[in-house]
């Protein structure tokens, strides 16, 4: 058995072997996969929070992803067609800017989440589940029947948009940039869960009584927990539509949030690096599966029943051999 | 905006919300019983209508195409509750939610597989299409007034098997206490399979029913699914009532919604705005209900207090 803290050293070393590897031997595609496993791994660890930390099964965290991808799309829309966004009361201009992207995306998608997180903490357990799959729905529609946007068919940015200082349109300084954002994450997330506020959060998990009696309000707990996680995987779609270049209803679409889920559970549930073993699995199966078969969800789905009835505690779990996250 | 048109969009809010109203019963008594989230459920909506069109092609019979799509769910239910959804059972939501996460891509590839990826069609047999005249002069699809019709027969035969029959006590006696239910000698996992198979049963039966209008192709569960757990939401979970109610309340809102809400915009901005800001909000509109409905009774209608 490995200890987990060297298996996360290997993770984390893939990320930067394979593509320095890619860079050398100059192979542009793979970049690209890893890119996509770390704003995938990006998006899981945002949700790690509330599930892994706070116990709160979001099936709507599309909504946050879709919301990163449509600021990143609007803005960058109105940029390269030279029209204002707003003209009244104050004039909103587009922008090409990853930074300000980035920062609309993180305040738009923390504000759904404060009010999709208020209404749906009102309950728990299986209502939590199905409220927070019919926001996600809600949004779907939304940005179906919302044309001025492109509807159904989406919108597609002709260029990526810019970092003060890189050139993004090389695949390999765009991976740096996803890669950096995801260590300073995961940083963040390692940190968060050894603060006051993450311990507390951790016990309203757990015993919300408890809590409670020493005066913590749980719900708040869970609800700022839920406000941070959707915030992060807003700044992965934000990315995610910056990797594609194309942002479309999809990402608001309940199997988003299914794969986002999934990521976790192949990972491993709670753990730091759960979400980014789990992105990196996922995006070689859908490599490596989806040349073999055009069906490869088929096996995607046995695996993930496998691992969800016999192997608890995903990949990191069994390879590390403690079923457990926490101790 | 006249009265007819009035009239014919409350009935088809009403089919609408009947045919929701199969898949939500399924899904609360499900709940109710054994404890389990099924998302899965939506599969059996589309193994229904694949079964009832491969039937219907075969055969040329709709009543045979029914009794398949019936059959085929049913089975289906019975086979996955045998093989993986009895494991679930003591685990938490979230291992439900991804089992039956699964599940789903395991069920729509493999349709995907069999099937092809193009729609089938499933026709509306000669002796229910055509319109037909209601009293006041409105023409209405027959096809449609069957679907009412059939819906709320399915309903009361549910209320009656769940009211009045051994087996109904027994359910709900399991979704009191299941401990004490099998203390007292009845096999409590052929309950929870025969439970699993009749809700599969009306979900096969709704996708079959509905296919002959939509077209019947793989994901076309999952919408409806989404909009089932809408209702049990808004009706409270394990309350047969509640998915009723919450149901029709869900199927007026949203075909009325699409219907008046631009028309009502139009009173107060240009039509063009109107049109698309009104489809806009009447695609939220049954999600605003949800929302609102959660604010005043986070238990939903007729769900327990806690």
């Amino acid at each position: 058995m490995i200890g987990e803290r060297y298996l996360n050293a290997a993770i984390l070393a893939i990320f930067f072997v394979v593509p320095a590897w890619a860079y050398w031997a100059n192979e542009p595609f793979t970049i690209t996969l890893m890119t996509r496993a770390a704003i995938f791994a990006l998006a899981a660890v945002g949700l790690n929070i509330a599930l892994g930390l706070g116990g709160l099964v979001s099936l709507g965290h599309a909504v946050f992803f879709g919301i990163g991808g449509y600021a990143m799309g609007v803005l960058a829309f109105h940029a390269q067609t030279f029209t204002p966004l707003m003209e009244w009361p104050f004039v909103i201009e587009g922008t090409k800017s990853m930074p300000v992207i980035w920062l609309t995306a993180i305040v738009l998608s923390a504000l759904a989440a404060l009010v999709i997180g208020h209404l749906s903490l009102r309950t728990s357990g299986v209502y939590f589940i199905m409220i927070t799959l019919a926001f996600g729905q809600m949004f779907f529609f939304f940005s179906i029947s919302w044309s001025a946007y492109g509807g159904e068919d989406g919108l597609s940015i002709y260029v990526r948009n810019g970092f003060p200082g890189l050139n993004t349109l090389q695949p390999i300084q765009f991976y740096g940039l996803c890669l950096s954002i995801l260590c300073v994450v995961l940083w963040f997330t390692h940190r968060l869960a050894r603060s006051p506020f993450g311990l507390a959060l951790n016990a309203a998990r757990q015993v919300p009584q408890r809590v409670e009696t020493v005066g913590l309000d749980p719900t708040r707990l869970k609800l700022v927990a839920f406000v941070i996680s959707g915030a992060i995987t807003g700044l992965a779609g934000a990315l995610f539509a910056d990797l594609n270049r194309f942002v479309s209803p999809t990402m608001f679409s309940w199997q988003m949030s299914g794969e986002i889920m999934v990521f976790i559970i192949i990972g491993g549930v709670a753990r730091l690096f759960g979400p980014v073993a789990g992105a990196l699995v996922f995006v070689a199966l859908e490599h490596f599966l989806g040349g073999l078969s055009e069906y490869w969800l088929v096996y995607l789905g046995a695996l993930l029943l496998v691992i969800v009835l016999f192997g608890r505690g995903g990949v990191i779990g069994i390879v590390s051999g403690r079923e457990k996250a926490h101790g | 905006m006249s009265f007819i048109l009035l009239v014919e969009q409350v009935l088809n809010g009403l089919q609408f919300g009947i045919m929701l109203f199969l898949m939500a019963a399924g899904l609360t008594l499900i709940f109710g019983v054994m404890g389990l989230i099924n998302l899965a459920h939506g599969s059996l909506y589309m193994i229904g209508a694949f079964a009832a069109a491969a039937v219907a092609g075969y055969t040329g019979s709709f009543v045979l195409a029914l009794a398949a799509a019936l059959a085929a769910a049913a089975i289906v239910g019975a086979v996955v509750e045998l093989v993986v959804i009895r494991r679930l059972y003591d685990k938490d939501h979230l291992d439900q939610v991804l089992a039956t996460f699964a599940l789903i891509l395991v069920f729509s590839e493999g349709t995907r597989w069999l099937f092809g990826s193009f729609p089938l069609f499933l026709d509306i047999p000669d002796y229910l299409s055509g319109p037909v005249t209601l009293p006041g002069g409105i023409q209405y699809p027959l096809y449609r007034l069957f679907l009412i019709v059939v819906g709320l027969l399915i309903a009361i035969g549910l209320g009656a098997l769940i009211t009045k029959t051994r087996i109904g006590i027994q359910i709900r006696a399991g979704e009191n206490d299941r401990e004490m239910i099998a203390a007292l000698g009845i096999d409590i996992s052929r309950l929870y399979t025969l439970v699993f198979a009749l809700g599969a049963g009306l979900a096969g039966i709704a996708g079959a029913l509905v296919g002959a209008i939509q077209s019947v192709q793989v994901g076309m569960g999952e919408p409806v699914l989404i909009l089932a757990f809408v209702v049990i939401v808004i009706g409270g979970i394990g309350s047969m009532k509640g998915a009723l109610i919450g149901a029709i309340l869900v199927g007026l809102t949203d075909t009325l919604g699409g219907i008046f809400l631009p028309e009502l915009l139009k009173l107060v901005t240009d039509p063009a705005t109107a049109t698309s800001i009104g489809s806009s909000l009447a695609s939220m509109a049954i999600y605003i209900l949800m929302g609102a409905i959660l604010i005043w009774r986070p238990t939903g209608l007729f769900g327990a207090r806690s």
